[in-house]
């Protein structure tokens, strides 16, 4: 392979990694105000964060790429830039997802410290924040994990659209050089690298959350079994045991 | 006999003598350690074929692992075992497979399996293992249902079924094999306490009318006193004591047993 | 917005085509990552680790990497290797390889989860091992396990629109190639989006109720 053409492999790399970055932020706020929402006392904002998440849930993300990519220009007038469109594809399909680990995390918190908020008269909104989520956040770690992982083998279906990220760049080696078998090996060996130091650094964070609330790493075959769905998809799910 | 002194052969000979007084079991300078815990040390200890021995002590004292050495759930680090002349341990694999037929055992929790039927449950290894037609061992399963009291429960899934009742089947289950030697670990203890008379009533009935050697680990001081025709104390895998029922219950000469015994009884 | 019912209409024809071929993929590709991932997971528990570092190491990599460049690397370099095969016949495989990995884990965590007890007395009964798999473990373990099998055939069934990209038609391929021929991308890519949601939606509301029914 040429400079020229490891040029192109390096910049696909670059747009993987700026439209992972971006696509975990927007996933990260639907999850978490979609998944509050569906813990919320007034049965409409249930049922609305409940439809969001089924919906996006339901259809497939690359279905989704195609929608922001086509429909939304003629149904709607927005033109999106092509990193903004697969950013935004690809963060509310997965924020469905995380909104599903966010929502089975809160309902595992012993419903006793939730009645012991309310005996020290904190408002809903200081429960959350000072007691659910605190407790909540470490156990999501591990399904976020699966999810990031998830989220980055999503981006590659953007290539699809023709944006120059790190699959799309593989394509246009092999169309260069009239051979796959290099190219793609060495493209899936650098998503392998990337998930590796995402699931690292991950488990670092999990770690140190844990710590912090006197938990251990580690997960239950029980767990492993009832675990929320995060293949690129995936349909019911709940932490633990509350489903 | 003091707590350093090695187990007699057959301390009670005289006083009960054994069906046909061969040694069947032959525990070596056996040693087994969990990480840094030494739970067996160095033990030597054998039980004559026909005889009915209950192990006490502690918990902790090492008494279970002896029947899951036999059992082959566990290797010893160090020792052999011999079970009617054959080693058990160290031996090749097909050797622990012709050994380990000669031994059943029935466990705490019954261990049944939960997706097959009652009948299932005692039909499978005669049929596998020991080559018995389906009809055999389905008559043979019978009548031993027959014996335990739950001859109507055939078809029923374990899951139906009482703790008692479970674990008379896991009774059955374990004498479908015809083995030469019974395990029993503590048997009644995940039973309510009204369950458990039902499960020592077929015991006892067992112990009676055939002449399978018997290694029991129970708490029930009372069954203990009433099958057993030799007890052994443990303590820090080892035995510190042994004799027979009325002997070790009524005058024990070690002060641990001693201990022990006023504890539970 | 317009929207076109005739455009809807006209589609229709192509759309149960293309649905046809999705439902056909989905079966193939969940039978295949059924068998595949239960060898991957029967694998992972022999005693040698020549065995089991390997195949870990192949599964764990195919679980991380992109299936859309999976699919790439089989429908492109196969054939350089002198392995022929359709496009549908790539793509199925390599769903079905790609899924086998994380259907291993359903299996292991399902094996796992039978009580050592279990294990104890088919020892004790003096079962073969290979008996002691098929008749004590396994159909404990598949019980448990159906639920998690069903949350992946439904994370398949969404990424069966991926195959469209080697030239496979199913839905969302059908649904391109009407779109670009008639210049109406709303209503065929509306349409196949809701039939997703219509399939993928009771069909988890099956699973729940499966796993509720199942595993307790």
């Amino acid at each position: 392979m040429t400079s020229g053409l490891w040029e192109l492999v390096l910049n696909g790399i670059w747009i993987t990694v700026q439209l992972l970055v971006l696509s975990a932020l927007v996933a990260t706020a639907v999850a978490f105000g979609v998944g509050m929402a569906r813990t919320h006392r007034l049965w409409i904002v249930r049922f609305l964060a409940g439809v969001y998440t089924e919906v996006f849930r339901g259809t497939s993300a690359l279905i989704m790429i195609f929608w922001v990519f086509f429909v939304l220009p003629v149904a709607f007038g927005w033109q999106l830039v092509p990193l903004w469109a697969g950013t935004l594809a690809l963060g509310l399909t997965y924020g469905a997802y995380g909104a599903e680990i966010v929502r089975g995390a809160l309902n595992a918190v012993d419903p006793a410290q939730r009645e012991g908020g309310i005996a020290l008269s904190f408002t809903p909104w200081q429960r959350m924040r000072l007691i659910l989520l605190p407790q909540a956040v470490p156990e999501m770690i591990p399904s976020f994990t699966n999810l990031l992982v998830e989220l980055l083998k999503g981006t590659a279906l953007v290539s699809v659209m023709g944006m120059g990220d790190l699959a799309f760049s593989a394509n246009l080696v092999r169309l260069a050089l009239q051979e796959s078998a290099e190219i793609y090996t060495y493209v899936l060996v650098i998503y392998f690298v990337i998930a590796f130091l995402l699931t690292r650094g991950m488990r670092g964070l999990e770690r140190r959350l844990k710590a912090g609330v006197g938990k251990q790493i580690g997960r239950t075959p029980d767990q492993e079994l009832h675990r929320p769905e995060t293949t690129g998809v995936g349909a019911a799910g709940s932490l633990g045991g509350a489903s | 006999m003091s707590a350093d002194t090695p187990l007699m052969k057959d301390p009670d000979a005289s006083a009960n003598p054994p069906v046909d007084g061969t040694e069947l079991i032959r525990f070596e300078q056996v040693t087994k350690r969990f990480g840094a815990n030494t739970v067996l040390d160095h033990l030597d200890f054998s039980v004559n074929s026909g005889k009915h021995v209950t192990l006490i002590g502690p918990s902790g004292s090492g008494k279970t692992t002896i029947l899951r050495l036999l059992m082959t759930l566990l290797k010893p680090d160090e020792g052999t075992i011999t079970v009617a002349g054959e080693k058990l341990f160290p031996a090749p694999e097909k050797q622990i497979r012709e050994v380990r037929k000669k031994i059943g055992m029935v466990f705490q929790q019954f261990n049944l399996f939960p997706n097959m039927s009652v009948l299932r449950n005692i039909t499978e290894a005669p049929v596998t293992v020991l080559g018995l037609s389906k009809d055999e061992a389905e008559a043979r399963a019978r009548e031993l249902l027959d014996m335990v009291g739950l001859a109507d429960k055939c078809d029923a899934r374990p899951t139906q079924l009482s703790g008692g009742q479970q674990q008379r089947v896991a009774i059955a289950r374990a004498l479908a094999m015809r083995p030469q030697v019974l395990l029993l670990d503590e048997v009644t203890s995940a039973l309510d306490p009204e369950l458990v008379a039902g499960v020592l009533d077929v015991l006892r009935d067992i112990a009676r009318t055939t002449d399978i050697t018997m290694l029991c680990v129970t708490h029930e001081m009372n069954f203990a006193r009433d099958i057993s025709d030799q007890v052994l104390m443990f303590d820090s895998g080892r035995v510190i004591e042994s004799g027979s029922p009325e002997k070790m219950f009524n005058d024990p000469e070690n002060d641990r047993t001693r201990e022990f015994l006023s504890a539970v009884l | 917005m317009t929207w076109d019912w005739g455009a809807v209409a006209d589609f229709m024809p192509k759309f149960w085509d293309g649905l046809l071929l999705t439902l056909q993929i989905l079966a193939l590709g969940s039978l295949i990552s059924f068998a595949l991932g239960l060898v991957w997971a029967l694998l992972m528990r022999t005693p040698s680790r020549l065995v089991r570092w390997p195949v870990g190491a192949v599964t764990e990599f195919i679980r991380n990497t992109p299936l859309l460049v999976q699919l790439f690397f089989l429908f492109y370099v196969l054939p350089e290797w002198g392995v022929t095969a359709s496009a549908l016949t790539t793509g199925v495989f390599a769903i079905g390889l790609h899924y086998s990995t994380y259907t291993m884990q359903v299996y292991r965590a399902g094996i796992e989860a039978v009580p050592a007890g279990q294990w104890e007395a088919a020892t004790a009964l003096n079962l073969p091992v290979t008996r002691t798999w098929r008749v004590v473990i396994l159909p404990q373990a598949i019980r448990r396990v159906v639920p998690a099998l069903g949350n992946y055939v439904i994370a398949m069934l969404k990424d069966t629109p991926i195959l469209m990209t080697i030239t496979v038609m199913e839905m969302l391929g059908e649904a391109r190639l009407f779109a670009q021929q008639n210049f109406q991308f709303t209503e065929p890519l509306t349409v196949i989006g809701v039939a997703f949601i219509l399939i993928a939606y009771p069909a988890s509301l099956l699973v729940r109720a499966l796993e509720r029914r199942l595993v307790r």
